[in-house]
């Protein structure tokens, strides 16, 4: 099994008549993803590469039955994009979207808890969801996964993410899914929702997760793990050496003072019972012994 | 972008957050003028981007014209905690009866904004925070419904701010709260917001962190456009557009994404190297970019070797590869490059890096086995 997505998820792309749409939503079905429709305010009518192309979700919704979005839209416009998609009924929507303003994140994510319940958004700015063999949405390299299980990945950084789906896959261990939830600073879904799909999916018997310094979301996850985490966890922190006060490339890793430091992460990962490897090879290596030992 | 206080009482002004009247100096004669408009006696504060202004000898009363000449004489050229002080804040003194504290930022737990009101301002809230935290009321608002003003009175009751400046302060809140939201501030805070003597409630110091994200939006921004740094590396790299940090060490880091790069940091000094700078060409890197980022680590004296490491998601390995080529050809590079490239489209890339790899340009296959040669080339100097 996998979490979120599955191979009879249908996928339709938002902006998919655009060059990264184009380069990105095509190679997802290139993977094998069903991707169904692409949506183009005004380009209605048209296709890309034989993937009908529509003027709203809705509409692609109705004539294709997709039942998850991807949104690969400018800044400006993700905002509208991801709430006509939640209003057409979509269940999951991946925004990779990056340079999203915080406030328009705190009040699509809040619409959306509050009017739509039912839909998941992850990201945006994040790399999307690959369940490796069955469905890949997003950015993500999908020759670098490997079918099969049993771990399940779930990130909060974008090239991190790969770097741990290449360290296992070398190592011929196998994904369930692997989530990037993305660093900026209001993800639609946390560490805690994959850790607790992971968690009820029977497939899944081993978690490894990558943070990042800055925020807390960490040291949540650490206290999920503590209480309600039956499985194994092997956790890396980027930035332990990252200079204090500075802001290192994104919205989400800002260190102040001693919160949110790579060493407190760390050390409430370590009190919680996981695995806390010092980079992302070591922490490949522990997942392979882990896994080796799961009976 | 962190504001100034001035330009964070400019940006308040907009949104109808009362503040003392005065002005901006950058001379001591400039500095008097700015008094003799404001009125006696006044204030004259060092604009820096950093805390412990009071303590450092940053702010400064006086009573008339000579006062001013001492003061502004001894702040400007001051160095504060490594800020040098090349601009002055002139306002009109106020008689303070109470010192408050209020600000909005996001709860990034919670997913709400978070507002934060305290009787106890004036002194390092987060002190308070440790301290007394009790003293600080606090009220998350759901940027769906916004802050009421039913909410926003009964906030300032809760923090026990004097009855007399409540009406007052609660309104503020509301123009606060706008300035936070519709100025896309990821922090609004005033500290202290005071009730003057004759009864007033007014911001006397601003602190403002603007969300770059939203810039597209806020064409006044660019009057608060500026550099922050002195370092030249640094200069150069805003200049080229890159997301770039000198440090202090000898390999040179060039990176994709804000994880990888800080990880690559990692990695680097875990073998026993230190890295001379964090860069993180971001997605979508191409030629120029890639160029761009050896030019200036190419500046950097204390550059014995340059470590690429690119894993290809929305970039592509093919056009780092090009970049790569095309750098080599247009920068005379002090520094061996080590270069692990994975990914989208990394067969392409090594493909044409082939016919370049040499001593000056290794390619290695792992992120850690890359990371031990570039600090082998660097001389393993920590």
């Amino acid at each position: 099994m996998s979490i979120f997505v599955d191979e009879n998820t249908k996928v339709v792309v938002q902006g998919l008549t655009g060059s990264q749409g184009r380069f990105h939503g095509l190679r997802n079905r290139d993977y094998g993803t069903q991707v169904v429709a692409g949506v183009t305010p005004g380009k209605g009518g048209s296709d890309v590469d034989g993937v009908p192309v529509y003027d709203t979700v809705a509409e692609a919704v109705a004539a294709t039955g997709a039942d998850a979005s991807f949104v690969v839209v400018p800044p400006k416009a993700a905002p509208s994009a991801i709430l006509d998609a939640a209003a057409a009924g979509i269940a999951f929507i991946v925004c990779i979207t990056e340079g999203i303003p915080a406030q328009d994140e705190a009040l699509f994510f809040n619409t959306l808890q509050r009017d739509f319940p039912a839909t998941r958004l992850l990201g945006p700015n994040c790399p999307g969801v690959i369940s490796p063999g069955k469905c890949n949405i997003g950015i993500t390299s999908g020759d670098i996964a490997l079918p099969g299980g049993p771990v399940g990945i779930v990130s909060r950084s974008g090239t991190l993410t790969y770097q741990a789906l290449h360290e296992l896959s070398q190592q011929k261990v196998g994904q369930t899914t692997c989530v990037g939830i993305g660093g900026d600073p209001v993800p639609g879904t946390s560490f805690i929702d994959c850790l607790a799909a992971f968690e009820a999916d029977p497939d899944t018997r081993a978690v490894m997760m990558i943070g990042e310094i800055g925020g807390s979301a960490e040291e949540e996850a650490a206290a999920f793990i503590k209480d309600s985490m039956s499985k194994p966890v092997v956790c890396y922190i980027a930035g332990v050496t990252a200079p204090p006060g500075r802001k290192m490339g994104h919205a989400g890793a800002i260190i102040s003072g001693s919160h949110g430091t790579a060493q407190a992460k760390m050390a409430a990962l370590e009190e919680a019972g996981a695995s806390v490897a010092l980079n992302p090879t070591e922490a490949g290596e522990r997942m392979v012994e882990i896994v080796k030992h799961l009976s | 972008m962190d504001l100034y206080e001035y330009q964070g009482k400019q940006y308040f002004a907009r949104y109808g957050i009362p503040t003392s009247p005065g002005g901006v100096a950058d001379t001591v004669d400039e500095a008097v003028v700015q008094a003799d408009r404001a009125g006696y006696p006044v204030v004259v504060k060092a604009q820096v981007k950093v805390g412990g202004r009071g303590k450092a000898g940053g702010i400064k009363l006086a009573a008339d014209a000579d006062e001013v000449r001492t003061h502004a004489a001894a702040i400007l050229g001051l160095d504060i905690r490594g800020h040098v002080v090349h601009r002055l804040w002139v306002e009109h003194a106020s008689d303070i009866a109470h010192e408050y504290y209020a600000s909005f930022t996001l709860d990034r737990a919670a997913k709400l904004h978070l507002c934060m009101v305290s009787a106890k301002g004036g002194v390092d809230i987060e002190e308070v925070a440790a301290t007394d935290p009790g003293a600080i009321a606090r009220l998350h608002v759901d940027p769906v419904d916004g802050l009421s003003p039913e909410a926003a009175a009964a906030l300032v009751a809760e923090a026990g701010l004097h009855p007399e400046a409540r009406a007052q302060a609660a309104e503020l809140l509301g123009a606060l709260y706008r300035c936070y939201v519709e100025g896309d501030c990821d922090l609004a805070e005033i500290n202290p917001l005071i009730l003057t003597t004759d009864g007033r409630v007014h911001a006397l110091d601003a602190k403002v962190t603007l969300d770059d994200n939203a810039a597209f939006r806020h064409p006044e921004w660019e009057q608060f456009a500026g550099s922050e740094t002195s370092d030249e590396r640094e200069l150069l790299a805003k200049e080229k557009g890159l997301n770039y940090i000198g440090l202090s060490g000898s390999v040179g880091i060039i990176a994709n994404g804000a994880g990888l790069a800080m990880s690559t940091l990692d990695v680097v000094n875990q073998v026993g190297g230190s890295a001379a700078n964090f860069l993180d060409i971001g997605g979508g890197a191409n030629a120029d970019v890639m160029a761009a980022a050896l030019e200036v680590i190419n500046t950097d004296e204390a550059v014995r070797s340059i470590f690429v490491n690119i894993f290809g998601g929305i970039t592509r390995c093919d056009e780092v590869a090009n970049g790569i080529v095309e750098a080599l050809g247009r920068v005379d590079l002090r520094s061996p490059i080590v270069l692990r490239l994975d990914g989208t489209n990394a067969e392409k890339g090594h493909e044409i890096l082939a016919g370049h790899v040499s001593d000056r340009l290794v390619v290695d296959e792992t992120m850690l086995g890359a990371a031990r040669r570039a600090v082998a080339l660097a001389g393993g100097d920590r």
